[in-house]
Order: structure tokens, then sequence, then C-alpha cells
């Protein structure tokens, strides 16, 4: 499956037309018409020579090649090329921001799972009640608000009205790094607006949670587990939530990839260097190996998450044998 | 009870389409002999071979009937229980609003011209500006009203797209199977797990595409493949269906069988994910014109909520609402899209259809 993804990108970014390649390509021949010269074939080596050092990328070499030599180059040497604007290899660049990206995204997920799960389950049991109401209102609500407006708006409450929150960075640059108070503080500090949005962001679900528990619990299986005295709680965690936990749990997993795109959204809006900025930048500079290789990053990471997801999904359903022959779409 | 006749009779008509399709495939020779009606029924005899000749005694409706009919059972109908539905009422008038905005607004609003009136002129207060300026002293109403046809483009572009790519994979996969089915669904699922904001992005910054309408397509690629599963999931079961299997025996063709059995049993799932995915497209296209990276030549929402972000004062209240404006439309049209679905969600639970459709037709008679 990675390679696919890795295919396909690697094709999208070479073999379409106007693509970065005979952007730049296009760009340069421009301006040495402009000079009034005409391309002989000096000039033309020249400019592939160029494009070369512009997007890393040599013309003259045929795509298969080139494409073997790519994947040669990241699975023995994780070489993901160079960065053209930071002049630094790719692979550094993107491993120091990383953890960052997926401390933020995996906090707000997690966060965002949790409590949309718990509140839904909360919603069924008081079905038709005040808080039941309450909820659905705020989820309608919730969905009908994009997590980045939400980002936008505690940015501009708590951050430039209030002050209590920084507007950037992701430490406090007065502390020294380490195990200390101040640093963990700066630390939680800076990333807690985004960690709301991506709460934000993932919050969902409930509405779903709820309508799953509800038709678990008319089920007369529940009925007998009652009769048979077993705990309330039981009942609640191990009968009903369990069952209603399976169609929710394959949209968490496909919720996964979305997640950790929107950190590029959201990195940008509050400031915060991590994959995210970093992707960013890259495209606002046409830094095309890093915008590859950050690409190649995110396949993996959300990969990584479905796999493990997908590997989980045989704890939760016990009839589900790892995750080949899943079939609840 | 009334609405349980009314029940009944619409389901009468059913039967009638049912048998107008079985005339039609009993007039084919090689289906009746492939159906094995004849001697081998048995020694009980005198079967009265007219039966299966016969043509029904049911009257040909005329066309007028017809598209009466076909005008109750379609727009009628649907429309009553829509507008019966709170949800769907208030989400319908919302997205009409929109459009009346788009096409006709237009014509009516002046475009905006830079300084034409004060700076920061707060929302409410001044008539000549209903929705206040920003730094340049445009009026904000007027650039809201010009920068909806483009959102409106946008929108239909990707949503229908994202529709039309996964319905028709989807079903295919679903009804052919086999080496088909894994095909496309190796596709889907390639599609699925790269991160698809991710690739928007890139593909955005790329190739800078300045149409809306090739805006909406690239914003819709991230979406078909969910729809795609959940159309496949749908479809293996519906195959299995009596009605499906009945087509099937008559020697109906797969196209029909498709459109009539398959497709008409999926519209629910359908119409629902097309106003998902239409919200999806507002959020994402609003969030890349908000970070610039897709080219601000245009007038848009996201666009406006770009100037505004770096142009206004953001701790300052008087200046806040040039970015709250175009904040509160998307909320609003993407409010419009789920409370219609919600509406088209109810239209296509076929229980409470039938329900509606008899109280439609009773308030019709008295």
């Amino acid at each position: 499956m990675f390679f696919i993804a890795l295919t396909v990108t690697f094709a999208l970014y070479r073999m379409l037309p106007f693509g970065p390649v005979e952007m730049v390509k296009v760009r340069l021949m421009k301006q040495l018409l402009e000079q009034g010269q005409s391309p002989s074939a000096e000039q033309m080596r020249r400019i592939n020579a160029m494009v070369e050092t512009y997007t890393g990328i040599d013309p003259s070499v045929p795509w298969y090649v080139s494409y073997y030599e790519y994947l040669r180059d990241i699975i023995l040497y994780q070489d993901f090329g160079h960065s053209i604007f930071k002049n630094k290899p790719v692979f550094d660049i993107l491993y120091t921001a990383m953890p960052w990206s997926v401390f933020i995204s995996v906090y707000g997920l997690a966060l965002g799972t949790t409590v949309s799960l718990l509140f839904g389950a909360v919603m069924a049991y008081n079905e038709g009640g005040k808080f039941d109401a309450v909820m659905t209102f705020i989820s309608i609500g919730n969905s009908t608000v994009p997590y980045y407006v939400v980002a936008i708006l505690t940015l501009i409450v708590f951050s430039f009205n209030l002050g209590w929150f920084p507007s950037g960075g992701r430490m406090d640059p007065s502390t020294t790094p380490g195990l200390n108070l101040p640093f963990i503080v700066g630390i939680v500090k800076h990333a807690a607006l985004p960690v709301f949005s991506a709460f934000i962001a993932s919050f969902g679900g409930a509405l779903a949670f709820r309508g799953n528990c509800i038709r678990e619990m008319g089920e007369g299986y529940i009925r007998v587990a009652r009769l048979r005295g077993i705990s309330q709680g039981r009942i609640a965690i191990r009968y009903v939530g369990r069952n209603a936990l399976l169609p929710v749990y394959t949209n968490i997993m496909m919720g996964i990839a979305s997640v950790f795109g929107s950190s590029i959204i959201l990195e940008t809006i509050f400031n915060y260097p991590a994959m995210g900025m970093v992707t960013f930048n890259a495209l606002m500079n046409r830094d095309y190996p890093l915008i590859m290789g950050s690409f190649i990053f995110f396949t993996i990471v959300t990969l990584t998450g479905i796999l493990v997801a997908d590997l989980t999904y045989g704890v939760i359903d016990p009839r589900v044998k790892g995750g080949n022959e899943r079939e609840t779409y | 009870m009334r609405p349980t006749e009314e029940g009944e009779s619409s389901r009468t008509e059913e039967g009638e389409t049912t048998a107008a399709d079985a005339t039609e495939a009993a007039t084919r020779p090689p289906t009746r002999t492939d159906g094995g009606t004849s001697s081998s029924s048995g020694g009980a005899g005198g079967v009265d071979e007219t039966i299966f000749t016969q043509t029904s005694n049911v009257p040909d409706p005329t066309v007028r009937e017809k598209v009466e009919r076909g005008f109750r059972r379609r727009v009628y109908a649907p429309s009553a229980i829509l507008l019966n539905d709170w949800r769907g009422l208030l989400g319908a008038l919302i997205l009409v609003g929109f459009v009346l905005l788009g096409t006709v607004g237009v014509y009516v609003v002046p475009e905006p011209i830079v300084m034409e009136g004060p700076i920061f002129v707060p929302p409410f207060t001044d008539w000549t500006y209903p929705l206040g300026t920003g730094v340049m002293g445009q009026d904000i109403l007027k650039q809201v009203v010009h920068a909806t046809p483009a959102m409106l483009q946008m929108i239909t572009a990707g949503a229908l797209l994202s529709v039309v790519l996964g319905t028709g994979i989807g079903t295919v996969a679903g009804y052919r199977g086999g080496r088909a089915d894994s095909v496309l669904m190796t596709l889907t699922d390639t599609v699925l797990t790269i991160p698809g904001l991710v690739l928007i992005i890139v593909l955005a910054t790329i190739y800078q595409p300045e149409n809306p309408f090739v805006v909406g397509l690239i914003l819709g690629i991230d979406n078909w493949p969910r729809l795609a599963r959940t159309v496949r999931s749908q479809v293996l079961s519906i195959r299995e269906e009596a009605f499906t299997e009945a087509s099937r025996i008559m020697g109906l063709s797969d196209v029909h069988i498709l459109r009539r059995d398959v497709i008409s049993n999926l519209m629910p799932y359908i119409s629902v994910n097309f106003a998902n995915s239409a919200r999806r497209i507002i959020f994402e296209s609003v969030a890349l014109y908000f970070l610039g990276i897709l080219p601000q030549s245009q007038l848009n929402w996201g666009v406006m909520m770009d100037d505004a972000y770096t142009g206004a004062n953001l701790t300052n209240p008087n200046q806040i609402h040039w970015l709250l404006v175009p904040m509160a439309l998307i909320i609003l049209i993407s409010l419009g899209f789920i409370l219609l679905a919600q509406g088209l969600d109810r239209i296509f639970n076929v229980r409470l259809r039938a329900r509606h459709e008899g109280a439609a037709d009773g308030g019709e008679s008295s």
C-alpha cells in the first residue's frame, strides 16, 4: 500500500503537464528568449542543470530511472533529497519537526474521540432528556463550525485579547529544554490551543455513537443480561458500549488521515513550527524536494495510524481475526 | 386508518409498474422458454396457458396521468415532506437564499469599489453599508454577494465529482464483483490512505487553479473514496434482494437493473452524501484560500477572511466584524447543508415517507 501511494505521488509530481519540472524549465526558457538568445544544445544542457538544482530532478534522465533512484535512496540511505531553500537534508528537517506534529494531533484525536464517545453514551442513556437535547444541539453546531474558525477565534480571544496563551512557537524561548517545570509548562501552554482545535476537529461521532447505543439497548440480550443480574456498569461497557463501538470505529480510523492532514492548516494558523508549518513554508517557497519528502512522511504517518487501528480492530471485535477480512464498511 | 390505506394504494402503483415490466418481458419469447413454464409442471394438467400470455387487465395510463402521477410521487410528496420538517425547510430556505444571492444578487448589488465609504463602519449601524466596511472602505455586503457565485460553482463541481465518482465506482465494484471489484477497491483504498488534504494542498500549490470549477474538482478528489466504500457495501446487499433477482430472471439488461433497482435504492445515500461533501468542500476551500495556498485573484469568503485577518487589528472589537462576517456566512451555508441532509434523510426513510405521502394526499383531497 505504501508503495502504491508513493508511486502515485511520484507520478503526480513528475508526469502531469505543468508540473514543477516543466514550470521551472519554461521559466528558464522564457528568460533566455527574452535575452534574445535561441536555445541551442549547449544552453539546453545548462537549463537542464539549472532545473536539477531547482527541483532536485534531472529532466534528462527518464522517469523510471529517477523513480528507481529515488526509491533506492529512501530505502537504503534514508535520503529524501536536499532542501533547496533551507540547504539541509530533507530527512533532518522533517525528523525534528515530526514529533511535535504527532504530539498535537494524537492528543487532539485521542481527546476528541474519547470525549465524543463518552458524551454519545451518556446521551443514549438519557435519551430524550435535557442533556440529550442540549448535546445534540452542540454536536450539530460543532459539525457546522469549521475547526479552523474555532482556532482563529480562540487565538483572537485567548491570545491576542486576554493574553493567556502565546500566539506562536512551540516552547518558551527563555526556558532551557529538559525536564524542568517552566519548560514543560511552556510546552503545554503553547500546545493548548492547537490541541483544543484538533480536539474540535475530531469531535464528532457522538451522534452516531448515541444512535448505535440506543439501538443496542433495545436488543434482547441486554434484557437477558439484566435478568441475569449482571451489574449495570458491566452491561454499559461490555455489552452496549462494545457493540455500539464497532460501526463507529471504522469511521474513526478513516478520520486519522484527515486529522493529520488538517495539521497543516492548524499549525499555520497557530504558527506552531512542526510538520505542517514546514510543509506550508516549503509550498510557499516552491521547495519541491521538501514538499515531496513531507508528503511521503504524512503518508507514512497516516498509514501507520491506520495500521495500528487495523490491528487493534481485532481486540474490539473478536469476530475479526486480523485486519484483512473486515467487511463492516 | 387513513395512512395505511394510502400506503396500500401506493403499493398498488408499484404493482402496476412491475406488471408493465412483466408484460414487456413476456413479449420476448426466449425468456419465457427459459422460465420453464411448460410440460413438467405436473400431472394435475389443465393449466390455463393464457395466464402466461395474457397481458394485464390494467388499463394503460395516459401520458397525462403518467406525468401527474410522476409529479406527485417525485416532486410533490418529497417537497411536502421536506417542508413539513422544520430542519429540511430551514436548510432548503438557507440554500435557496444563497443561490438567489449568487444569481440574482450579483445583478442587483453593484460591485464593491475601494474607498466607497468610511473605514471600519461597524455592521448594522449605517444602512448604506449594512454589514459595515473594511480597511479599504469596501462595503462588506457587496463583497459577500460577489463572492457567492464562485463559492457555488466550486461546491457544485466538487460535490458532483465526488458523488458521481463515488457512486459509479461503488456501484460497479459491488455489482460486478470479481476482478473489477478488487481492482476498483484497491484504487479506492489507495486514495483513502493518501492523506487527502495534504494531497490537495500540494496539487493546488503546484498547479495554482484560478477557475472555481477546477478548484472544486481538485477538492472533490479527497471525497469520493468513502462514498464508494459505503455504496459498494449497500450494493452488495441490494444485489441479493428479491426484486433485483426478479429483474435478472426476467432478462432485463444490466443497465436497466442498475438504474431502476440499484441506483434508485441508493438515492438516500447519494443525496445525503452530496450535502455532506458540499459542506466538506466549503470547509477545505475556505481554509486553502485563507492560508493563501490558492491564488487570490477572485473574491471569495476565504480571501475575505485572509484580508481581514492580516488587515484588521484583531484586538479591536470595532474592526473584528470584518473577519466575523465571512465566518458567519460559512457557518450559515454549512448549517443549511446539514439541515437539508437531515431533511433528505427523512424523505428517503421509506416508512416515514409512506406516512407523509398519505398525509400529503389527504391534505390535497380534503
